[in-house]
C-alpha cells in the first residue's frame, strides 16, 4: 500500500501535527497570545479552536510569564499543554518559569513532576520586521540543563518533530523557521509518525566537507552547496534537527568522512551552538580533522532593523567561503 | 458626557481573638471544643518543630533554615480548613502547614539540610517542592487549578507568597490569568510585614495587599494572621468559595517574623527591637493559650503533656534523617531528563568512576 501524502508548508505541516495529536490526546492544549479566534499570528494553530474548542485552544492574556508558569501548574495537573510565544524574542519575561521552573521540576521532586510542556517559538531573521522580531536565541536554552531543544527545516520533520515533542516526558522548546514556514512544499504523509528527538539529518552528501546547521539556515546551506558543487567542492549538508540531544554520532561520522567542518547559524558567533559544536568535534575527532572548525553565523550585535539585516544573516556567500577556506587549508 | 464612577471596592479584615484571649462571639467560627483544642495542638507543633530546626542548624546538622515562628495561626488555621486531598504551592516558609498536610517532618529538615530527598513526598499528599524565585510559584497555583477546572475535580490549589511576593509580576500576572479563567486556586498571603530588610510601606504605596485582587476581579479579604480562630474562618470562607466553583480568592493574613528572614540573617541590623517586642505580645499561640484555658479546655499540664509527646515525635523525626542513607552519587544527573540524553550519559560515567 502506497502511503498518502499531502503538499503542505512548515507551517501547515505543524497544524496537521498539532491537531493529529490532539485527536488521539484528550489532556493536549493549546496556549498563548492570539492561537484562538486569530488561529496565531502566523495561522499555525488556524482551525484548531474551532475544532477542538476554547478550553482546549486557550487564548490567554499578554503575558508570557503567566502563559509558561499556568502551563507548569496545568501540566502539573495532567495536561499536556502546548504553549506558543509569538515570536522567539518575547521568551525574556517567560525566561524566569522556564530556567528556574520548567526545567527543574523534575530534578527537584527527584522524578515525581515531569513536565511534558512543549513551548514554540518562531524564530530567525529574514522577514523584515520591527525590532524584537528576528533573534535566534537558542544559546541560552540550550545552556540550560533539562530542556530538550528540536529546530526543524523542512515539513515532514516539522510534522514529526512536534508529534514526537507532544510525545516526550520533558518539556521541549520547539523552534520554527519562520523564514520559512511558508517557501515551499513538500509531500508529507497524513498518517502519523514521528521524527526521533536527538537525530540529525543529511540533507545532501558530500565528500569535502560538513557544513553543519539548522533551521532555515539548512535552505541557504544547500544553495551555497550548490554553489561549491560548481567549484569542485563536495559539501555535505547535516540538519541536525535537534540541538540538545545533540546527534554527535551524525556530525562526528561526517566530520570523519569529509576532515572539515563549518558549522551555519543565524544566532551570535560567541557562545554560539558552533562553539561547542567546534569543541566537541576537537574533543572526538581531533586526528581527523584535516582544517580548523570554521563558523558562520549572526554578528555579535542586537538583530538589525530590515534595511541592514542582510548584513547580518549568514549568507549563501559567507558559507561558500569559509568551506572553501577549510577545503584550502 | 458625565464622569461616572467605574470601580468601587472594599477589604475587609476580620478579627476574632484578641490579645487577652477574648473572643468576637458574634464572629465566632462552629467549632467543637475538640476542634479548638486541635488548633492549639497544631500550632504548638509547629512552634516545636520550629525551634527544634533553629538548635539543628546551630548545631550544624541543618544548613541554612527560614524559621515559621510568629506565623503558626495562619498555617495552622489554613490547614483546619483544607481538605487533605487539596493540593499546597508553597514557597519557602510554610514548611509548617506542609508538615500539617501530611508531609514527613523529617522530609522538611532533609530539604534544609540540603537533601533533593527532602521533596519526596509521600503518595497521596498532594505538595509541591517549595519554589525559592519570590512569587513565581503563584502561577503554577493557577495553572494546576485551572487544570482542576478544566477536569471537574473537587481539589483546589493554594498559592502561597508573602508581602515580598506581591511586587512580582508573577503575582500579579497569577492573579489575572485567575480571574479571567476562574481557576479553582486560592492565593494565600502571609503578609508578615519584612521581605528579608524591606517593610512593607516600601514595598508598596498600598494598605494592603488583598485590595490587589480586586483589581483583577479576585475577591479578596484580609485577616489578622496571628489570630487563629479568624484565619480558621476566612480560610474555611474562602476555600468554600474556591471549591465551590465561583473562581479564585485572596486572603490576606496579616502577621510578623518573629526570626531572621534565615539563619544566615541578623534582623536586628534593620528591625527596631520595639517592632519585635510588639509583636511578641501578639502571639497567636499565647493568644490561644488565654482563650483555651478560659474556657477550661487547656491547662500548664496539658501542654507539657503534649509537647512531650511533640518533642518524642520530633526526636524520631530527626533519628530518620539522621540515620538516612547518603544519596546516590548518580542522583546528580538521574532526574533532569525522563531518558539521560549522551552528555549526561558521560557525566553520570564519571561520577560512578569517582564514587561516593
Amino acid at each position: 500500500m502506497v502511503a498518502r501524502t499531502e503538499k503542505l508548508t512548515i507551517a501547515q505541516a505543524i497544524t496537521a501535527g498539532l491537531k493529529q495529536a490532539m485527536e488521539k490526546d484528550k489532556d493536549i492544549v493549546i496556549m498563548g497570545e492570539d492561537v484562538g479566534r486569530d488561529g496565531g499570528v502566523f495561522r499555525v494553530t488556524e482551525g484548531l479552536m474551532d475544532r477542538f474548542g476554547e478550553e482546549r485552544v486557550i487564548d490567554t492574556p499578554l503575558a508570557e510569564s503567566g502563559i509558561v508558569g499556568s502551563a507548569i501548574g496545568m501540566a502539573i495537573g495532567g495536561f499536556r499543554p502546548v504553549v506558543e510565544i509569538q515570536f522567539m524574542d518575547f521568551m525574556y519575561p517567560a525566561l524566569n518559569q522556564i530556567l528556574a521552573h520548567l526545567v527543574r521540576y523534575r530534578n527537584r521532586s527527584r522524578g515525581r513532576y515531569t513536565l511534558p510542556v512543549v513551548v514554540r517559538m518562531p524564530f530567525g531573521g529574514g522577514i523584515h520586521p520591527p525590532e524584537h522580531h528576528s533573534e535566534s536565541l537558542e544559546a541560552p536554552l540550550l545552556h540550560t540543563a533539562g530542556l530538550k531543544v528540536v529546530a526543524p527545516s523542512n515539513p515532514y520533520d516539522a510534522k514529526g518533530l512536534i508529534l514526537a515533542a507532544l510525545e516526550s516526558e520533558d518539556p521541549v522548546i520547539f523552534m520554527e523557521p519562520k523564514r520559512i514556514y511558508r517557501a515551499f512544499k513538500e509531500d508529507v504523509p497524513q498518517e502519523r509518525y514521528s521524527v526521533p528527538i536527538g537525530k540529525a539529518r543529511v540533507a545532501r552528501e558530500g565528500k569535502d566537507v560538513s557544513i553543519i546547521t539548522f533551521g532555515a539556515a539548512v535552505r541557504t546551506s544547500l544553495e551555497a552547496a550548490e554553489d561549491l558543487e560548481k567549484k569542485g567542492t563536495g559539501a555535505e549538508v547535516i540538519d541536525l534537527r535537534s540541538l540538545n540531544p545533540l546527534d554527535v554520532d551524525a556530525v562526528l561520522s561526517s566530520v570523519r568522512k569529509t576532515g572539515r567542518a563549518v558549522v551555519v547559524h543565524e544566532a551570535p558567533k560567541l557562545l554560539g551552538i558552533g562553539a561547542e559544536i567546534a569543541a566537541i568535534i576537537q574533543e572526538k575527532a581531533l586526528l581527523d580533522l584535516l582544517a580548523p572548525v570554521g563558523r558562520v553565523a549572526g554578528l555579535d550585535v542586537p538583530f538589525p532593523l530590515p534595511l541592514l539585516e542582510n548584513h547580518y544573516l549568514p549568507n549563501r556567500s559567507r558559507i561558500v567561503e569559509a568551506a572553501l577556506s577549510a577545503v584550502n587549508y | 458626557m458625565a464622569r461616572k464612577k467605574i470601580f468601587e471596592g472594599f477589604v475587609e479584615r476580620l478579627e476574632i481573638l484578641d490579645q487577652d484571649g477574648k473572643v468576637d462571639e458574634k464572629e465566632m467560627p462552629p467549632l467543637k471544643d475538640a476542634e479548638l483544642v486541635a488548633l492549639m495542638e497544631s500550632m504548638l507543633k509547629m512552634r516545636l518543630s520550629d525551634q527544634k530546626a533553629l538548635n539543628l542548624q546551630r548545631q550544624g546538622r541543618l544548613n541554612t533554615y527560614g524559621s515559621v515562628r510568629g506565623q503558626e495561626a495562619c498555617q495552622a488555621g489554613l490547614a483546619a480548613a483544607l481538605d487533605r486531598s487539596d493540593w499546597l504551592v508553597p514557597s519557602f516558609r510554610e514548611h509548617a502547614i506542609m508538615v500539617a498536610m501530611g508531609v514527613p517532618l523529617r522530609s522538611v529538615y532533609a530539604l534544609w539540610k540540603g537533601d533533593e530527598r527532602g521533596n519526596i513526598h509521600p503518595e497521596g499528599v498532594n505538595c509541591l517542592p517549595p519554589a525559592i524565585p519570590v512569587g513565581s510559584q503563584l502561577l503554577h497555583a493557577n495553572g494546576l487549578g485551572m487544570a482542576f477546572k478544566m477536569k471537574n475535580m473537587k481539589e483546589i490549589a493554594v498559592g502561597f507568597a508573602g508581602d515580598g511576593a506581591s511586587s512580582q509580576g508573577d503575582f500579579h500576572e497569577a492573579l489575572n490569568f485567575a480571574g479571567v479563567f476562574g481557576s479553582r486556586t486560592l492565593f494565600f498571603i502571609q503578609n508578615n510585614g519584612w521581605a528579608i530588610s524591606v517593610p512593607f510601606h516600601k514595598q508598596t504605596k498600598a494598605d494592603s495587599v488583598a485590595q490587589k485582587g480586586l483589581a483583577y476581579g479576585v475577591p479578596s479579604m484580609q485577616v489578622d494572621g496571628n489570630d487563629v480562630l479568624a484565619v480558621y474562618k476566612a480560610s474555611k470562607e474562602a476555600v468554600d468559595h474556591v471549591r465551590s466553583g465561583k473562581g479564585p480568592f485572596l486572603l490576606e493574613c496579616l502577621t510578623y517574623r518573629m526570626e531572621n528572614h534565615t539563619t544566615a540573617d541578623d534582623h536586628t541590623k534593620y528591625r527596631d527591637k520595639e517592632e519585635v517586642e510588639l509583636w511578641a505580645k501578639r502571639d497567636p499561640v499565647d493568644r490561644m493559650r488565654k482563650y483555651l484555658v478560659s474556657r477550661g479546655l487547656w491547662s500548664e499540664e496539658k501542654e507539657k503533656e503534649f509537647a512531650g509527646s511533640v518533642a518524642e515525635w520530633i526526636e524520631s523525626e530527626v533519628e530518620a534523617l539522621e540515620s538516612m542513607e547518603p544519596a546516590s552519587v548518580t542522583d546528580v544527573v538521574d532526574f533532569v531528563y525522563s531518558d539521560l540524553p549522551w552528555h549526561l550519559k558521560e557525566e553520570r560515567e564519571m561520577l560512578l568512576k569517582e564514587g561516593n
